[in-house]
């Protein structure tokens, strides 16, 4: 068979070389040095250094295109699950895509995904310039034209706000003690929200030459003028304690006020009923505390609430647990109780709860075994050989 | 002015290894987009060429045609304090020419050469502005970014009064982007940074053949600058002086421009579309 392809092959020649012309046998002599030289090129040579390119580029009409898939998509989605198109909000989507692709996966962000591409391709910015190339941002030219051009408005507005201090001078209407700017609970924005914002990359050293000069405006008498400026660049802290949820006081058919609260430790579950008639007596479970708490720890857990408040006689518990063992259920039936009590304290005795740590949860469960050790932190015994 | 090169040759293997020139268009890759310039078709437009010639050239005729002479005198430039240098000790060797002698220990700076040094700049500035170029503010002053920040933004050009990077101009199709367009012309209000050395955009710009316009005090080096200017730049008078001439010149001429513009759409009422460049 190799034979013949050879054959074959010094025919095709042949054939190139028998046709008329000079040119034409100075082709055929380069196409036989060409075929006949092997060109080997290493793939290692077609390998592109993918890190130097940096992150990927996405151009405006490619965005675009996504952006009206999305909601052909999404009308799409709604007419499959038999609801309106118009109203079709995110969580519908969200919903309607965790019904039609359930998935087992860990990592949130591995699961099927549908929202809109702003979402999801991070922000870039687009050309800087126009048609005839000119730039369009006028400082455009230091690199940085967003950060500066913050930084040029600041200025211009203390320099207003100097000049208006000047003029209140001029007038002899100027005062020390005027309306201070009201900042409310709210911090300046950390360099990757400002980052977030100005769609550009801060350094440290611009950053906090940011924050000295906002601190400087805001040093200054009459900075109120210029609040909604200082305000777009400090966000809103969510208040530290929220809002105790205190449970409802309920009256019973005879009159006697009572409120239900819940309360959990490491696996125990539990749900208590306090009510106000003065006997002080326990049950748990349909059992006498005595009976379920043989020990002197647990039972003073649960009487730790009332003798912080000084209220040891006047309630009457009413409890079920389950889950866990002893000591657990003992943890969160005294969580449980501390949270009915509120309902009967004054606002002072419920932060001195809060402060003894009567009203917070204990965060700690129990750690898995990890795999190469013998429990959670303990380790297989060293040997040296 | 930037004149886009259209064509290049292209050496290309053709079939069987014969070489082959072919005429290929540029392609200008701009940030994820092809764009592929059209040829020139001279004979569609020959009447808007001819058009744009002339509001070219016109401006070229006259050696004033905008009349800066008349927007300072001699004694606005007394009266702004721009013939106070530094002292003795800080000359520059370079200086010398331009000063007009020391008075206990300060140097004064000859202002009949002041004035028309920057004559000649203020006219070389509103050719630049009436082609449409690109002008760049440069100033390393602290106390004076703010007011050349406004006065580019006013002028409707651009500034940078901040801290130089190295690649600005040497390294920009890295740091801003491919196919950007550098400065036409970099007016530098202060030629020294904030340590009392050449600023490094004088040297950049000679090295890429950008013009410069430079306000050089008596402590300075006016050799790289195009169109220096021997001046004051520590007063704020002085300043706010280069500033509002700066902006009278740039705002003038781009005025210019646009009348000529007008005229001559009026004159030629068959051309539809007039090239800016």
């Amino acid at each position: 068979m190799a034979v013949s392809c050879v054959r074959t092959m010094g025919l095709v020649l042949g054939k190139s070389v028998n046709c008329s012309s000079s040119l034409d046998a100075v082709m055929s002599q380069l196409s036989r040095q060409v075929l006949g030289r092997q060109i080997c090129v290493s793939c290692a040579l077609h390998r592109k250094n993918l890190a130097a390119a940096g992150p990927e580029k996405f151009t405006v009409e490619f965005i675009q295109k996504q952006a009206e898939e999305f909601n052909i998509g999404k009308r799409h989605l709604a007419n499959m699950m038999g609801e309106d198109p118009e109203s079709f909000t995110q969580e519908d989507i969200d919903r309607s895509i965790a019904y039609l692709f359930p998935s087992g996966l860990f990592d949130k962000k591995a699961r099927p995904l549908m929202k809109h591409p702003e979402e999801i391709f991070p922000k870039q910015r687009a050309i800087q310039w126009g048609a005839d190339r000119r730039p369009f941002h006028f400082l455009f030219y230091t690199g940085k034209q967003m950060y500066y051009s913050v930084m040029h408005e600041l200025y211009g507005k203390m320099l207003k706000i100097e000049k208006y201090q000047d003029h209140l001078r001029a007038k002899g209407l100027f005062s020390q003690d005027v309306k201070q700017i009201s900042l409310g609970t709210s911090r300046w924005f950390t360099k990757e929200e400002l980052e977030a914002l100005l769609v550009e990359t801060i350094s440290t050293h611009d950053y906090n030459h940011f924050i000295q000069l906002m601190e400087r405006l805001l040093s200054l008498p009459y900075c109120a003028t210029e609040v909604e400026f200082v305000l777009r660049y400090r966000r809103q802290l969510e208040a530290p304690s929220a809002k105790r949820i205190v449970p409802l006081l309920q009256r019973d058919e005879w009159g006697v006020a009572f409120s239900t609260s819940d309360g959990c430790r490491k696996t125990s579950n539990c749900s208590v009923v306090l009510r106000e008639c003065g006997s002080g007596c326990i049950t748990i479970n349909g059992q006498n505390y005595l009976h379920y708490f043989p020990t002197l720890q647990d039972r003073e857990q649960l009487m730790f609430p009332f003798q912080f408040t000084g209220m040891l006689g006047r309630f009457d518990l009413e409890c079920t647990v389950s889950g866990g063992g002893r000591s657990s259920q003992a943890g969160a039936l005294r969580l449980a109780t501390s949270r009915a009590l509120l309902s009967f304290l004054s606002e002072r005795e419920a932060e001195n709860m809060r402060q003894a740590g009567l009203l917070t949860p204990d965060p700690r469960v129990r750690e898995r075994k990890k795999p190469g050790q013998e429990g959670a932190r303990r380790k297989f015994t060293w040997n040296k050989r | 002015m930037p004149s886009v090169l259209n064509y290049i040759y292209v050496p290309c293997l053709g079939f069987l290894g014969l070489r082959l020139s072919r005429v290929v268009p540029i392609r200008f890759f701009c940030g994820g987009h092809q764009y592929a310039t059209a040829a020139p078709v001279h004979s569609a437009q020959p009447e808007n060429d001819i058009v744009t010639e002339k509001i070219l050239n016109e401006p070229l005729e006259n050696p004033d045609f905008f009349r800066v002479s008349e927007l300072f005198s001699l004694k606005d430039l007394f009266d702004a304090r721009v013939h106070l240098g530094h002292k003795k000790g800080c000359r520059h060797r370079l200086m010398e020419p331009y000063l007009y002698g020391c008075r206990l220990d300060q140097d004064i700076i000859d202002l009949d050469q002041t004035v028309e040094h920057l004559q000649q700049a203020l006219n070389f500035t509103a050719h630049i502005a009436y082609r449409g170029g690109i002008i760049l503010f440069v100033s390393r002053r602290r106390q004076f970014s703010h007011l050349v920040e406004c006065t580019a933004k006013d002028c409707g050009e651009y500034a940078h009064a901040r801290y130089w990077q190295g690649g600005l101009l040497t390294n920009a199709p890295v740091q801003y982007g491919p196919g950007v367009r550098l400065p036409d012309l970099i007016i530098f209000l202060s030629t020294l940074n904030n340590v009392f050395q050449q600023h490094v955009g004088i040297r950049d710009a000679a090295k890429l053949n950008i013009p410069t316009v430079g306000v050089v005090d008596s402590n300075c080096n006016p050799s790289l600058v195009t169109y220096p200017v021997p001046g004051n730049d520590d007063t704020p008078a002085a300043m706010e002086l280069y500033c509002r001439l700066f902006k009278m010149t740039i705002n003038r001429a781009k005025d210019k421009r646009r009348r000529m513009e007008r005229i001559y759409s009026l004159l030629a009422p068959s051309t539809k579309h007039i090239m800016a460049i």
